[in-house]
């Protein structure tokens, strides 16, 4: 980005006395830094200095990885064995190596070594990407000062304390620096912090007086000096230090201090003296490690563990007692095993000590209860599963080039059962972008265009001409009746067609110039000289012109100026003023110049107003000033700022246009635009030199409160002021928010919104994303004005807001449409007494009964409590969507956070666990994404719960027929590759590709969704049915196979089955079985599936006919046993065909019988599909996406039912007076 | 110190120098794998699916049960219980002692052949209650040493039957092996007295005798080891011909096993009497375990098994009820659901379905019961259609 020429010098310091405020150096002491805390010791351009203790610090090199070579192993492995399952399979691994063990050491130790090695790699992949990440950050190029006034670049892992580091415009700085000097005369230099606070305003530094001088790069030849500061610390918004130059001692603030990962912006160039390097630098320092989050659905999955371990634990005591028990009393008798000749783990004579080891080994042969490869099998799938999100093309957005992006993996599924969504408002479902529309001037509003929010209105209200004289923008929405009949009593025709609901059509009236959409051709052209006030009109101009602290840059190729300006609002004033023929072309140290066209005909006339002082804005004047001096001499205080505190400043004479202009705000407000009042005074020479002089002397001043006393002064100043208008700047609705919207609502999803706007606009942006509409009952919550809350005591405030709340609930209950809808609107100092610990309940209880919720006015800290309140009241899944800073601390405590990547720089993503660039893109994450991955790892681990009780309890039952002697049946190989190979590919499958309709029909049904937050696919009746299955399985497997193999021949050849062909016999039964069992489960097959499905029951197969063709020594008693037992027998592959039939006839039985007698929302579909009956009866299809459409409150959709209902309601009441005119209207709704 | 502000700077470094070309690099190309578009079959079950699956699997199952039957059926099966009647009656109550004791144990019974059997008649014993599953049994063995002679010392599985008194290796060592089933049988006809040979050839598996025990292996200090257990093995034989040994080291996956004893390769008529003269060695009676001594023919599901049949004939069945079940389901109930079927009782008529366009109220009068409206006008991007259901009750 070459924003063309270097700018002329200019001295900043005047643009901004209060952030600027220079210490007087000679008249400040030095901080007395001494003790601990402030230990550092800083010699700049002497770096060299700093290689050896005690003043080696650390290095500019900066490593996020979790592990390094050496602690890779240990740590990794920590974490792997952390997890209860793993652990378990761990001692049992250490244990196999002893006599206890049932098992070979392999057949334990090789699946556990698989799965744990995958899991580690996934694990170093991770961090090796994470690793390459910071090589590119590390590996940046920085100039550097390599002695004799020379600068080189060197990676920013090179850059050491002390050095001097020149950081150009648009670069980051590489470390915290101490800023010498700046392109600016004065040393003053821009910042935009995003990376650290995620504003995108622009923070003005300001380098010492006396480094001044050090201005090009020669005069660092000799540059020596000496800075002593605190510690390394975390804080960003305090430094303290001393800087040691020339033989004096000049302290330091934190507006000296340029932070890493901060960009310098609207400078040249800056130097800067390296003060703290790599992890010692503030933004490190700062770096927390976001909450990990886990599904709830894993939470559950360990829940089922446990129920496992606790089955583990009671077969193995049965197991175990049994043992004992036979031991004692009949073994014995057992002369063939020499009972006389005990070993430990057998000895008759101390049953329970031989139990005891038993019970060891009945854990360990039971271990197969609990599936080892889950974990490593769902770790595999969500990483597909993100992948599929990542690479979604429909979630990519061209214009700002971002893919989505699930930043944890973690909690796929959890996107699929999210109940409640809270949102951010500005830069999530609005773009932050400001167009200038309307103003009011001398009391007269100009501007005919109309906001998104009155489009949308006039639309939802687009009744018909009747009713748009009543036009909606009187009066307060804001009611609190119980019912509200205004529609029940209008006349007129029935059914008026809303012909276009939503917003603007993309292709309409775009405005040409970006900031501005301004459109009345009484101020246009000119044509504002011809308007009765034209004197106020130019001063309005002039305000919006000079009124700001913009730089102005020429575009070379279209000759026009852009502005960069601290705020979007300042921008779009600018760009308006432009338009108007006011143009801001010119800055110097001391004047504006404005190129104005219509002033005098025909000629372009740059005009100069020289700026005798600012005084700028800050969040808590809320208003900005500039006193100029115009060509004439004439001085004037123009003046911008909200509209109350604009209000109260005004002169008796300065009143004249409040009352309309006030309602002109209040329409701009209703219509979701954001306002600013403008006002002006003249003042006379002696006036304002007198209060330069205060002013002066309050800057100057060296006391602690010379920041109040300036406000003081200031505000001295800003007063008695003439109103001459304001401005209304429309911030723009995201692109396809409102349909968003609806579909999320129609998918059940509940939307809070968060704002820190005020009431009326968030009211406003309600309404245009239909998240309001009207008939809907709004219950507002507010404490009654500010004055009153300051004389009542806050019991009272309590109470009152408790009444209030109290009777908005009864309200509700008592509410008998079973259509009516109810939105609540609280605000952020209501709020703060509504999120009390004996409110909060009762607070929430009327929430949760409400369509919609917005709370306006909340701060960061209040949206993190808002958001906990609902997800520990409701224990229900929340996710919070925001961009920028001030909403980490909701995305951090939601259940899902997802940062909206956007302008607002990237704290939202970093701290999110999915990011997404635009809004609307959250209904393809949740409606498609959410709900597959949902039902992907629903389906995945109640199979795998299946498919481990199926195999595992085989063993339990033969144990009863092996005097529980801890004897498997099966080779240990078969089971070592049980898990492993045999059974994992095709539920990874399941997992990884399984959708149950498509996107499309994802997209048009959202209803679907709510079998997420339903939890319909893994609740404990579900989970218990699967679990149920598989004991079932089991018991079939079993029993047949040893009923058929009981004692006879199995062939004709008169050889009867041994322990190693029942053994093949019953495992052939498992894998065919459970494998069949998925493919019954899977509605969704493609290649892969069928590989993965079919392919492991033919490696089973293969396996058995390989492994027997091994000699003997490896293959045992599997040696030859497809080729010469089992396969000639037809009694083998009869047992298959019918265990396989037996097992999985009862879920063919149930999933027929659900899909005829209790289908569920998809099998509907599913059906539909199938027969093609949305090609085919276009009826069918739109009659089914209508009735899918669950009871939505909220959207446009339910916007457009309300009105039906509501004309139908009038029709029943005129046919019914038509017909039986005595007769009531139909009590039907 | 975890990555988040670190990885900011990358983040911020993208939005530094984003150009043209980075933007374009980052649009995930389109692959029917990574958009989840892969073709795809999607079976659901419908009514035709369901009807046809049962159908399908009750025609495939009851002929294979009635196979199954049938096959079992024509295997003839002579059971003799005789771990009793070969007690003399002195040591009727002390069965044990008689067993362990050195007295003649040969003892004569009889069976009756109720059916003509064909050859081969296979001779199985049978015993009970007899672990031979039980783990320290199965483990106590050396398929090394039974392998090959240079493993003759790898005994160290085989404890407590590893070494001799004298201190060297047992050849086959271990329980298994200690505990060799010895009981021997000669069969005769009662008619002409004449014998019937036991061709104890060919009863175990090919690969047992050509591949797991050696050719060079020969039996060494068997039942040396101070404790008798069964049998003894033929010092001068190597494993690799003693069969009973291959067969008795299968072990039987559950305490009532048979095991095949021998095959008489001739004819028995039915009624025929055999007399079966046997050595009576084995002691069940420590542990009450019966002996049986079984004479089958085998038809090519092997012995005679019943279950297999009826399990099939019985699944078999279900699914034919199943797949009648359903198909009267499916006959009351249409065979197409719906989400308003589903949810709201009562059936649309779907001839007042106005459509396309709907002004004004006549059409309201007119149809009192239920209708659609779609409004065709209502433009919801995306969403070009949209149905509302009035429900005048």
């Amino acid at each position: 980005m070459t924003r063309g020429r270097i700018r002329a010098r200019l001295r900043r310091s005047h643009l901004h006395p209060f952030s600027c405020l220079r210490p007087n150096a000679n008249n400040e002491e030095p901080h007395p830094l001494s003790g601990p805390g402030f230990s550092r010791i800083v010699h700049c351009n002497r770096p060299d200095r700093h290689l050896k203790k005690p003043l080696k610090y650390c290095s500019n090199y900066i490593s996020t990885t979790k592990y390094n070579i050496a602690t890779f192993l240990p740590k990794a492995l920590y974490e792997q064995f952390y997890r209860v399952a793993n652990f378990y399979f761990l001692v049992a691994a250490g244990l196999s190596l002893t006599a206890v063990a049932p098992f070979s050491p392999l057949s334990m130790i090789a699946p556990l070594a698989f799965v744990v090695g995958i899991s580690m790699l996934k694990e170093a992949l991770e961090d090796w990407r994470r690793f390459a990440q910071d090589m590119k950050v590390n590996s940046r190029k920085a100039s550097v000062h390599k002695g004799d006034g020379v600068f080189g670049y060197k990676p920013w892992q090179k850059i050491q304390v002390g050095d001097v580091v020149k950081v150009e415009k648009d670069q980051f700085f590489p470390a915290d620096l101490l800023l010498l000097s700046a392109s600016y005369d004065d040393g003053v230099s821009y910042v935009e912090t995003m990376n650290l606070d995620g504003e995108t305003n622009l923070k003005v530094k300001r380098s010492l007086e006396v480094t001044l001088p050090l201005e090009d790069d020669e005069a660092f030849k000799n540059f020596t000096g000496t800075i002593k500061c605190e510690d390394p610390n975390p804080s960003l918004y305090t430094f303290i230090g001393n800087f040691e130059y020339e033989q004096q001692v000049y302290p330091l603030d934190p507006s000296q201090i340029l932070l890493r990962d901060s960009k310098l912006r609207n400078t040249a160039y800056v130097y800067g003296v390296v003060i703290f390097t790599g992890f010692d630098s503030k933004v490190m320092q700062n770096s927390t490690k976001s909450p990990s989050k886990r599904s709830k659905i894993e939470k559950k999955m360990d829940k089922i563990i446990y129920i496992l371990l606790s089955l583990l634990l009671l077969i193995s005591s049965i197991s175990s007692i049994g043992f004992a028990v036979k031991i004692k009393l009949q073994m014995p008798d057992w002369w063939y095993m020499q009972p006389l000749n005990p070993d430990s783990l057998y000895d008759p004579d101390q049953p329970s000590k031989s139990g005891l080891a038993h019970l060891v080994t009945a854990l360990i042969l039971y271990g197969y209860l609990i599936p080892i490869s889950l974990y490593v099998s769902i770790e595999i799938v969500k990483v597909f599963q993100a992948r599929f999100i990542n690479q979604d093309i429909q979630m990519y957005d061209e214009e700002s080039g971002n893919t989505a992006q699930a930043r944890t993996s973690n909690l796929n599924e959890e996107l699929g059962q999210v109940d409640t969504i809270l949102s951010d408002k500005t830069g999530t479902l609005t773009c932050n972008q400001m167009d200038f529309l309307k103003c009011s001037i001398a009391g007269t509003a100009y501007g005919i265009r109309s906001s998104e929010v009155e489009v949308a209105a006039e639309k939802q209200m687009a009744m018909d001409l009747e009713e748009q004289d009543t036009q909606i923008t009187n009066g307060s929405r804001c009611r609190k009746s119980a019912h509200n009949s205004w529609e029940d009593s209008r006349g007129g025709p029935e059914i008026e067609l809303e012909s276009v609901i939503t917003s603007k059509c993309e292709n309409d009236q775009k405005p040409a110039i970006k900031g501005f959409s301004f459109e009345d051709n009484k101020l246009m052209d000119g044509n504002w000289l011809k308007e009765p006030n034209t004197e106020v009109i130019l001063l309005f101009f002039r305000i919006l012109a000079i009124c700001q602290t913009a730089v102005p840059e020429l575009n070379e190729e279209t000759g026009m100026f852009t502005y960069e300006a601290e705020s979007p609002d300042e921008a779009a004033f600018l760009v308006a003023a432009r338009e108007f023929g006011f143009e801001f072309c010119k800055r110097t140290q001391s004047s504006v110049f404005i190129r104005e066209k219509y002033t005098h005909p025909g000629q372009l006339i740059e005009r100069e107003f020289k700026i005798l002082n600012l005084l700028e804005f800050t969040s808590k004047r809320k208003r900005m000033s500039v006193i100029v001096q115009d060509e004439d001499g004439q001085i004037l205080l123009l003046c911008k700022g909200a509209d109350s505190i604009i209000f109260d400043r005004l002169s008796k004479n300065g009143r004249v246009y409040e009352t309309t202009t006030a309602k002109h705000l209040n329409d701009y407000g209703e219509v979701g635009l954001r306002t600013l009042a403008l006002a002006y005074k003249k003042l006379d020479e002696s006036e304002y030199s007198a209060w330069n002089d205060e002013f002066v002397k309050a800057k100057t001043s060296i006391s602690a409160d010379r920041e109040a006393m300036l406000e003081l002064v200031a505000d001295m100043m800003e007063k008695d002021l003439i109103l001459i208008g304001a401005t209304a700047v429309e911030d723009k609705l995201q692109k396809g928010v409102p349909q968003c919207i609806d579909k999320l609502a129609q998918a059940g999803l509940k939307i809070w919104v968060l704002t820190g706007d005020k009431m009326e606009t968030a009211i406003n942006i309600g309404f245009s994303c239909s998240l309001l509409r009207q008939g809907m009952k709004q219950i507002c919550i507010t404490v009654m004005n500010s004055d009153a809350v300051a004389q009542e005591s806050k019991q009272a405030v309590k109470e009152n807001i408790s009444m209030q709340i109290t009777n908005a609930s009864q309200m509700v209950k008592l509410e008998k449409d079973p259509h009516a809808a109810f939105a609540l609107i609280i605000d952020g100092k209501t709020l703060s007494y509504a999120l009390e610990d004996d409110m909060k309940h009762q607070f929430l209880a009327l929430a949760v009964v409400c369509a919609s919720v917005i709370c306006c006015r909340v701060s960061p800290k209040q949206k993190a409590l808002v958001t906990r309140l609902v997800k520990e009241g409701t224990g229900k899944t929340t996710l919070a969507i925001g961009d920028g800073a001030n909403d980490v601390g909701m995305i951090q405590e939601a259940d899902i956070g997802v940062g909206i990547s956007g302008v607002e720089g990237m704290q939202a993503v970093m701290a999110s666990d999915f990011s997404i660039s635009q809004f609307r893109f959250l209904e393809r994450l949740l409606v498609v994404h959410g709900h597959w991955c949902y039902k992907r790892i629903a389906q995945m681990i109640c199979y795998f719960f299946y498919k481990n009780i199926a195999f595992g309890l085989t063993l339990f039952y033969f144990e009863a027929f092996t005097a529980f002697s801890g004897q498997s049946v099966y080779n240990d190989w078969y089971m070592l590759l049980f898990n492993v190979i045999l059974t994992s590919l095709p539920v990874i499958s399941l997992g990884v590709f399984e959708q149950d309709v498509s996107s499309e029909v994802c997209l048009q049904f959202p209803a679907l969704y709510q079998q997420g937050p339903k939890n319909l696919f893994f609740d404990w009746y579900r989970i218990l049915g699967w679990m149920g299955n598989g004991l079932y399985t089991s018991l079939v497997i079993f029993i047949l196979n040893i009923m058929i193999f009981y004692n006879q021949a199995f062939r004709a050849e008169g050889q009867t089955a041994d322990m190693a062909a029942m053994g093949a016999t019953m495992f052939s039964c498992i894998i065919t079985a459970v494998n069949c069992q998925i493919a019954l489960t899977m509605s969704h097959f493609t290649w892969i599936q069928h590989l993965f499905v079919w392919g492991s029951v033919t490696t089973w197969y293969l396996f058995l006919l390989l492994f027997g063709m091994l000699p003997p020594y490896y293959s045992e008693d599997a040696h030859k046993i497809l080729v010469e037992a089992l396969g000639p027998a037809p009694i083998y592959w009869c047992t298959i065909l019918l265990v396989t039939v037996a097992c999985n006839l009862p879920y063919l039985a149930h999933i027929s019988f659900q899909r005829c007698f209790n289908p569920m929302d998809h099998h509907i579909i599913q059906e539909i599909k199938y027969y093609k009956k949305d090609v085919e009866d276009q009826h069918m299809w739109r009659r089914e996406r209508s009735k899918a459409r669950q009871e939505t409150k909220i959207g446009f959709t339910a916007r457009v039912d309300a009105k039906i209902r509501q004309l139908k309601g009038k029709l029943q009441r005129r046919s019914s007076t038509l017909i039986l005119p005595n007769c009531m209207p139909s009590p039907c709704q | 110190m975890s990555g988040h502000m670190a990885s900011s700077s990358n983040g911020g470094s993208g939005s530094g120098d984003s150009g043209a070309p980075r933007r374009n690099s980052k649009r995930p190309k389109y692959s029917k794998f990574t958009q989840q578009e892969l073709p795809a079959c999607k079976p659901i079950l419908t009514p035709k699916w369901v009807v046809s699956a049962f159908l399908i699997i009750a025609i495939v199952f009851i002929p294979i049960g009635i196979a199954c039957l049938l096959g079992s059926r024509e295997v003839v099966e002579v059971v003799e219980r005789y771990e009793n009647e070969c007690i003399p009656p002195a040591y009727a109550n002390n069965k044990v002692q008689y067993i362990q004791s050195s007295v003649d144990k040969t003892c004569n019974i009889s069976m009756t052949i109720p059916k003509r059997m064909k050859k081969p008649i296979y001779v199985y014993y049978q015993l009970d209650n007899f672990y031979q599953n039980h783990r320290r049994y199965v483990k106590s063995r050396s398929d090394k040493q039974l392998k090959s002679l240079k493993n003759e010392n790898d005994t160290s599985s085989c404890k407590p039957e590893h070494l001799a008194t004298n201190g060297s290796t047992i050849v086959p060592c271990g329980l298994i092996a200690w505990s060799l089933f010895n009981d021997t049988y000669s069969f005769s006809r009662r008619q002409n007295n004449q014998s019937l040979t036991v061709n104890k050839k060919g009863i175990a598996w090919k690969s047992d005798k050509q591949k797991r025990f050696g050719k060079d292996v020969r039996p060494k200090n068997f039942q040396g080891g101070g404790l008798r257990g069964g049998g003894d093995l033929d010092a001068t034989i190597p494993l690799s011909e003693q069969e009973d040994l291959m067969v008795w080291m299968r072990t039987a996956a559950l305490p009532t096993f048979r095991k095949l004893y021998g095959k008489i390769e001739v004819d028995l008529e039915a009624n025929e009497v055999i007399n079966v003269t046997l050595g009576n060695h084995y002691n069940t009676y420590s542990f009450n375990g019966k002996k049986k001594l079984v004479l089958s023919t085998t038809s090519w599901i092997g012995g005679r098994n019943d279950f297999l049949g009826i399990a099939y004939l019985t699944v078999g069945m279900i699914c034919l009820a199943l797949a009648i079940g359903f198909t009267v389901v499916y006959f009351v109930k249409p065979s197409y659901h719906s989400w308003s079927e589903a949810l709201i009782c009562g059936a649309w008529p779907r001839d007042l379905v106005i459509q396309p366009f709907y002004h004004g109220t006549e059409a309201l009068d007119r149809t009192k019961n239920a209708f659609w409206i779609s409004f065709d006008g209502i433009h919801l991007a995306g969403t070009s259609h949209l149905i509302c259901n009035f429900n005048a009750c």
